[in-house]
């Protein structure tokens, strides 16, 4: 019985970290950059519901704000901050996302003080199967997360701007050659990114409501392992990294480990790059000169 | 200009370090100001040392805190464990410092080097991510071991504060020797052609691998001696304390400097601390949050002006060293003929075509063209 809750636990938990890897992952594919501002997003998007549900919005409006904010956010943060930097060395567009991300925790401390606050109004309680006690939130969180990664595979694959999206990040000169507009794909997939990000600190605060400033740092860098694990820039590796991270961590943390889960976690993904350093679904690239 | 190119930092710091050292000894030196020279030297050690990592090998670590957090708790640790067994106090003694300060680069090397082997063997910006890893598992680990103290922290031994900071600068020294004449090396011109270019450089017979890991191993010490420093200026140490936000402040010294800069690192790295022990005392309470603001803004707009294309030509313009040869450098004159130019009424290749061949033939006329070479040096 524990086995099926501490399961449906890790799935569910393991979607969010899906949804968050994807933003890495995308943003990977396509703009050849680790964003790491990427978690800051998440943390953004939760205190964006934490003012709108204060003021007593329905939360599913404040939702939706939240979302709307973080794509607005995450595309300004990509032409302000990333995109003159666009051809310059990897390491100068990394040094500036650790910028932006120090900047919106700061902001966020500033604005809402240091403080932890909590958000009302995204608690859904629990139903029982037997003697099987299920959190609403769970489940909701999980169906919504396997829809998105439906949704999202079905927007790369079938549609115009999803074909565009894959050209960009299989060879970028190429598709400029084709006609596709680069910096519009790399805009539309940070705001894809973001509006993941946003949907999944939503998710989060259902399972823990309570919002401090460095909110998104741990699941964001826990995503971005499982981006690793699942091989960077694949994304039906960043679905399978997310999910084995949020189940080891909810298996481990059940289990005697339980103070050292973020270590395990965290093991495994140097124990990954030692073992198959493409991670499970990466494609092995052939460097060029 | 050679020394002033070479010698000038070493000068500084060891004019420095004589100087609060004399003023230490009779008296005259606040136990404020000494316990600011030791968070100096401490910063400049970091620094450089993350230097050497992020601006000469062109890799970005984010775990450099957490280095020193290694080197801290283990080289402590130990020294305490000596100390006890062989029925001293670990306090005031020397030979525990330099035998702790030994553990802890050591330990920190090791994790340095474990670390660096998946993450260097890959091309991209895999370091980074396996150094964040790393600051957590450390994180975790140290706050759950009783046997460091827990989240509580692990008293730590201590020294004299008079003479702590001395030691402290005679590290610094030790750590700009080790790096300047690697980087000044055969080895060093290695480092910088794999950051520029690492698949010309391993096409030109580099172990690109190799170089990176040892690079890497060498900057995690520095860490742990730092780090071991720290905890003997400190009462206790806590994981909390060398966190992320820690290595990003390192990394702002790093870029604040300018990357690929040692001397711009040690000074942005004595700036950044004296800044972060001073400002507290104005930004209070909620305010203290800007400082923080202040460095990521810093970051951001260093990085951009720095390195962003469409800046270039703006950069090239309006730079420090073309402010500085301004002011400083006298204009080109025409006129004058410097002494070192080459004189075109003689033509010097045959002369050194003579002196690379060294034979004994010598041809009349060229005699006299060598000798009136010889003379070019003066005025004429």
């Amino acid at each position: 019985m524990n086995f099926i809750t501490n399961l449906i636990g890790g799935l569910s938990l393991g979607g969010i970290y899906a949804m968050i890897a994807l933003g890495y992952t995308m943003v990977y594919g396509i703009a050849k950059m680790l964003n790491f501002a990427h978690g800051d997003i998440i943390m953004v998007g939760g205190y964006t519901i934490l003012v709108f549900t204060a003021r007593s919005v329905h939360p599913i409006i404040a939702i939706i704000l939240s979302v709307i904010f973080c794509v607005a956010l995450g595309i300004s943060v990509e032409k302000v901050a990333y995109k003159p930097l666009r051809g310059s060395s990897p390491l100068a567009v990394l040094i500036t996302a650790i910028g932006v991300s120090y900047l919106l925790q700061s902001l966020a401390q500033m604005i809402f003080g240091s403080g932890t606050k909590m958000v009302q109004g995204l608690d859904l309680g629990s139903f029982s199967i037997g003697s099987l006690k299920i959190g609403v939130s769970t489940v909701v969180t999980l169906i919504a997360c396997f829809m998105v990664m439906i949704a999202l595979n079905l927007f790369v694959k079938y549609t115009r701007i999803g074909r565009a999206m894959v050209a960009v990040s299989e060879d970028k000169g190429a598709a400029q050659l084709m006609g596709i507009n680069v910096n519009f794909i790399i805009m539309i997939t940070f705001a894809i990114g973001s509006a993941l990000a946003a949907l999944a600190g939503t998710f989060y605060l259902m399972r823990s409501p309570s919002m401090y400033s460095t909110f998104g740092s741990l699941p964001g860098i826990k995503a971005f392992a499982a981006a690793v694990i699942g091989g960077i820039g694949s994304i039906p590796g960043a679905m399978l990294g997310g999910i084995l991270l949020g189940v080891v961590e909810v298996f481990a943390g059940a289990s005697v480990l339980g103070p050292y889960t973020d270590a395990i976690e965290f093991a495994i993904l140097i124990v990954i790059l030692l073992v198959k350093p493409t991670g499970f679904l990466g494609k092995k690239r052939r460097e060029k000169v | 200009m050679k020394f002033v190119k070479h010698y000038l930092n070493y000068t500084v710091i060891g004019a420095f370090t004589i100087i609060f050292a004399i003023l230490s000894l009779t008296g005259n030196l606040s136990a404020s100001y000494a316990y600011l020279f030791e968070k100096v030297a401490i910063s400049i050690i970091l620094a450089v040392s993350l230097g050497l990592v992020v601006g000469f090998l062109g890799e970005l670590s984010l775990g450099h805190a957490s280095f020193m957090c290694v080197g801290a708790y283990l080289g402590g640790k130990v020294a305490q464990v000596i100390a006890d067994a062989m029925g001293i106090s670990g306090s005031d003694n020397f030979l525990i410092l330099i035998l702790s300060l030994v553990i802890g680069a050591a330990c920190a090397a090791l994790c340095g080097f474990v670390i660096g082997l998946p993450a260097l063997r890959l091309r991209g910006d895999y370091l980074a991510i396996v150094t964040l890893a790393f600051g957590e598992i450390v994180r975790v680990i140290f706050t759950n071991a009783e046997s460091f103290g827990g989240a509580q922290g692990m008293g730590t031994p201590r020294f004299d504060r008079k003479y702590l900071f001395v030691i402290g600068f005679l590290l610094v020294l030790v750590t700009l020797a080790v790096i300047q004449n690697l980087l000044r090396s055969k080895h060093g011109r290695a480092i910088t052609a794999i950051r520029d270019n690492e698949i010309a450089a391993k096409a030109t017979g580099i172990n690109v691998t190799k170089y990176k890991l040892v690079v890497f191993t060498l900057s995690s010490a520095f860490a742990g001696i730092a780090g071991v420093l720290y905890s003997y200026a400190n009462f206790n140490i806590q994981p909390s304390k060398f966190g992320y936000n820690y290595s990003i402040e390192i990394l702002v010294m790093v870029v604040l400097g300018g990357m690929g800069s040692i001397n711009g690192s040690i000074i942005a790295a004595a700036l950044i601390t004296y800044l972060n022990t001073k400002l507290p005392l104005i930004l209070t309470g909620d305010l203290a949050v800007l400082q923080n603001l202040f460095y990521a803004l810093i970051l951001i707009a260093l990085v951009i002006y720095n390195n962003a294309p469409a800046l270039k030509g703006f950069r090239e313009k309006y730079n420090l060293k073309n402010f500085w040869n301004k002011i400083f450098k006298p204009k080109h004159d025409p006129s004058k003929i410097r002494d070192d130019a080459a004189r075109w009424d003689v033509v010097p290749t045959k002369i050194e075509m003579n002196e690379v061949l060294s034979t004994d033939i010598v041809i009349d006329n060229m005699g006299d063209n060598s000798a009136d070479i010889g003379e070019r040096g003066g005025n004429k």
